[in-house]
């Protein structure tokens, strides 16, 4: 291949002309809402008094095993994060001469992460917009917890059959108790209530605009991330509580913006193919008419 | 002079190739215990780290030093650069053999490979249930399609061998003698398959971690992620091909093609400056310029995969070094690590799950990597051996 210096500068200077000009195309996907029926949760860390009721509701609604994996713990069912066998943890924070307490489970984002990447369909929305796992069609890889922005999905790491443990908004709870979360059901304070997304949204606002002295006046997960489902009122700030993130675009935007930019249609691939193709015959000719001209030479 | 390609002959079981295959049959039974304990007592990876060696090397590495076959088929085909032919059997062996082990490592690494073949069968019985936003359907998909391609590209070594063979293997000769005009009859629309499928699943590797979003370090959090992972591949597989010629000089003794390995570096060394212009002005263009000297370790990453991949570009600008095969081996190796640890860094030490959890992996984490590159080297051998892939001068009685 002749090439040269001069050749090598330009190169370089066209790529960096490229990406200064270039930007994500202006196209990018439309922001999603919660949809109708959307149910959620809304959680008071005021109202909170760490009695971890939900947590107990939790593993026996969802016949989770006990974890008496934690250190000096070993005859008690104490996890102190979300794991294999914890679906719901209440954590506490202690510092600046502050504390609080903190539910942590799926927040059932309104554009998740974790269905963007499941590429066989095993995380999806379903009814109520709560984010579903499905056994009969996960492979395993794990794609979902590199992506959620909230380290949710957990991983049976030591079964031969492993599942992904996560919040399913009590989906398989038997009769009339479906979709009816057994965490807010036993909650003493109502520290955390469930309901329709919207109404919960309205009331978290309600309590802001009477209390403003008692919380930050903010609801974290009406705009963060897109929007989740399960939303916080805290009086300590959020980042305190572990939500580190405070932006508000969804995370598979980006990288949908990008890749359907690139293969809407199918377009793009099957027009390379086209021209590959092409090339290729042209240089078939080409060869073939050099090697009848140096024969007749 | 351009001899056809012949198998190099010779003894198989050298001490090399003990050697291979006692680490490839430990990792083997490393494996099968993998399968019967789970992924947690075999492995290092956590819910902090759900992805480590196996896919930030295995998969994600092992897949671009297999862009050897892809970088000769765009030269030789595309370009039209006839004296590289000597190069394509070779190039897509290696690819064929590193993308066939790369989809063996997934199937280790995932948790419940017995639903991996929805993949294929468009998620029978649920038809349909693809989501094709996912980046990684896209590499599925798209990687299952390009090792099919890659061992149909390199049937012909196998139906001509077996055709030479005749009376010793009738049925096989018989075979060969209908495949062979097929397939080559078919091998223009194969090989541009060939070129298509690594463009798009080396740019969706790249998409893939963008999904990652906050996780992902802001000096690899890029929108142009895609274009670097393709541009990198580039690089490596022109990488592998010098190394690859090289090597095989040396262990079967023929000469080394110093002319040709040079003119092939000068495109890697092309795609170097693209790749380091793309992502140094992307940084200064997003105001991240400042992280650039950050005092953290990924820093040190960082400049790490740019001094790697900048100090062979600059050696190639000096004639006399593209002429010194010392000079294109080193200078290879040195672009092949580079893009080795972009990709390990992408997916492994520039992600940051925002927990204090740390990732390092376990013994047999890393000998059932070791076992599945000896198996590549040992197939690597006994393929080039026994069936006509190599070609250039002939060999004197080769050990290697």
């Amino acid at each position: 291949m002749a090439l040269d210096r001069r050749t090598f500068f330009r190169g370089a200077a066209a790529a960096g002309a490229a990406a200064a000009v270039g930007t994500v195309p202006a196209d990018a996907r439309e922001r999603r809402e919660a949809p109708a029926d959307a149910r959620g949760m809304l959680y008071d860390t005021t109202r909170c008094i760490g009695c971890k009721a939900c947590v107990v509701a939790c593993k026996q609604a969802n016949s989770l095993p006990a974890d008496t994996r934690t250190e000096g713990m070993a005859t008690w069912d104490a996890p102190t994060a979300l794991n294999d066998r914890t679906k719901n943890i209440i954590q506490l924070y202690k510092g600046e001469g502050r504390r609080s307490y903190v539910k942590r489970q799926c927040m059932h984002c309104i554009d998740p992460a974790c269905v963007g990447a499941c590429m066989i369909g095993a995380l999806r929305k379903r009814e109520y917009g709560v984010v579903t796992w499905d056994k009969s069609r996960c492979i395993g890889c794990r794609y979902c917890q590199m992506v959620c922005p909230f380290n949710v999905p957990k991983f049976e790491w030591n079964d031969a059959n492993p599942y992904i443990i996560k919040c399913e908004f009590c989906k398989d709870r038997p009769g009339d108790k479906k979709f009816v979360p057994a965490c807010c059901e036993v909650c003493p304070r109502q520290a955390v209530i469930e309901g329709p997304y919207r109404e919960l949204l309205a009331e978290a606002k309600r309590r802001l605009a009477e209390h403003p002295d008692r919380y930050v006046p903010h609801v974290y997960g009406e705009k963060e991330l897109g929007g989740t489902q399960v939303l916080y009122l805290s009086h300590v700030p959020f980042e305190k509580l572990g939500f580190e993130y405070s932006h508000e675009e969804p995370v598979p935007e980006l990288q949908q913006t990008v890749q359907h930019g690139i293969y809407r249609g199918f377009v793009a691939p099957a027009a390379l193919y086209a021209l590959l193709g092409a090339v290729m015959i042209r240089n078939r000719r080409r060869n073939a008419a050099a090697g009848a001209e140096e024969e007749e030479s | 002079m351009s001899a056809r390609a012949e198998p190099v002959g010779g003894r198989l079981m050298t001490l090399p190739f003990r050697i291979l295959s006692m680490f490839a049959i430990l990792g083997a039974v490393l494996i099968a215990w993998r399968m019967v304990v789970g992924l947690g007592p075999a492995t290092g990876l956590s819910d902090s780290y759900p992805w480590g060696l196996w896919i930030s090397f295995d998969v994600v590495t092992g897949t671009a030093l297999g862009c050897g076959g892809y970088a000769v088929a765009i030269l030789l085909y595309i370009l039209n650069r006839g004296r590289y032919h000597a190069l394509i059997r070779p190039a897509i062996l290696t690819s064929a053999l590193g993308y066939s082990l790369a989809a063996v490592a997934i199937l280790i690494d995932v948790g419940r490979p017995w639903f991996i073949w929805r993949i294929p069968l468009g998620g029978f019985p649920d038809m349909g249930s693809y989501n094709w936003n996912s980046a990684l359907l896209e590499v599925a998909l798209c990687v299952m399609a390009y090792v099919a391609v890659l061992w149909i590209e390199l049937s012909p070594a196998f139906f001509e061998k077996w055709q030479a063979e005749g009376r010793r293997k009738p049925r096989l000769a018989a075979l060969s003698r209908r495949a062979l005009p097929i397939v080559k009859k078919a091998m223009l629309w194969i090989v541009a398959l060939g070129v298509l499928l690594p463009t798009m699943h080396q740019s969706s590797l790249g998409a893939l971690m963008l999904l990652t979003g906050p996780k992902l370090h802001p000096l690899w959090n890029t929108p142009w992620l895609p274009l670097l992972f393709l541009i990198s591949c580039v690089t490596m597989g022109y990488g592998v091909v010098v190394i690859e010629s090289a090597l095989s000089s040396r262990f079967f003794r023929r000469r080394a093609e110093t002319s040709m390995l040079g003119s092939l570096y000068g495109a890697a060394a092309l795609a170097i400056a693209l790749l380091l212009a793309l992502r140094f002005v992307d940084i200064a263009v997003s105001g991240k310029l400042g992280l650039l000297f950050a005092p953290r370790w990924v820093t040190l990453a960082f400049w790490a995969e740019v001094l790697l991949v900048a100090v062979p570009a600059l050696l190639w600008l000096k004639p006399a070094n593209r002429s010194d095969i010392t000079v294109l081996f080193r200078g290879a190796m040195m672009i092949l690590l580079a893009g080795a640890l972009y990709r390990f860094d992408t997916y492994l030490v520039a992600f940051d799950p925002g927990v204090h959890a740390s990732y390092f992996p376990t013994v047999p984490e890393i000998l059932v990597t070791v076992g599945i590159i000896a198996f590549e080297l040992l197939a690597y051998l006994w393929l080039v051996k026994r069936f006509p892939i190599l070609s250039g001068a002939p060999a004197r009685t080769a050990e290697a």
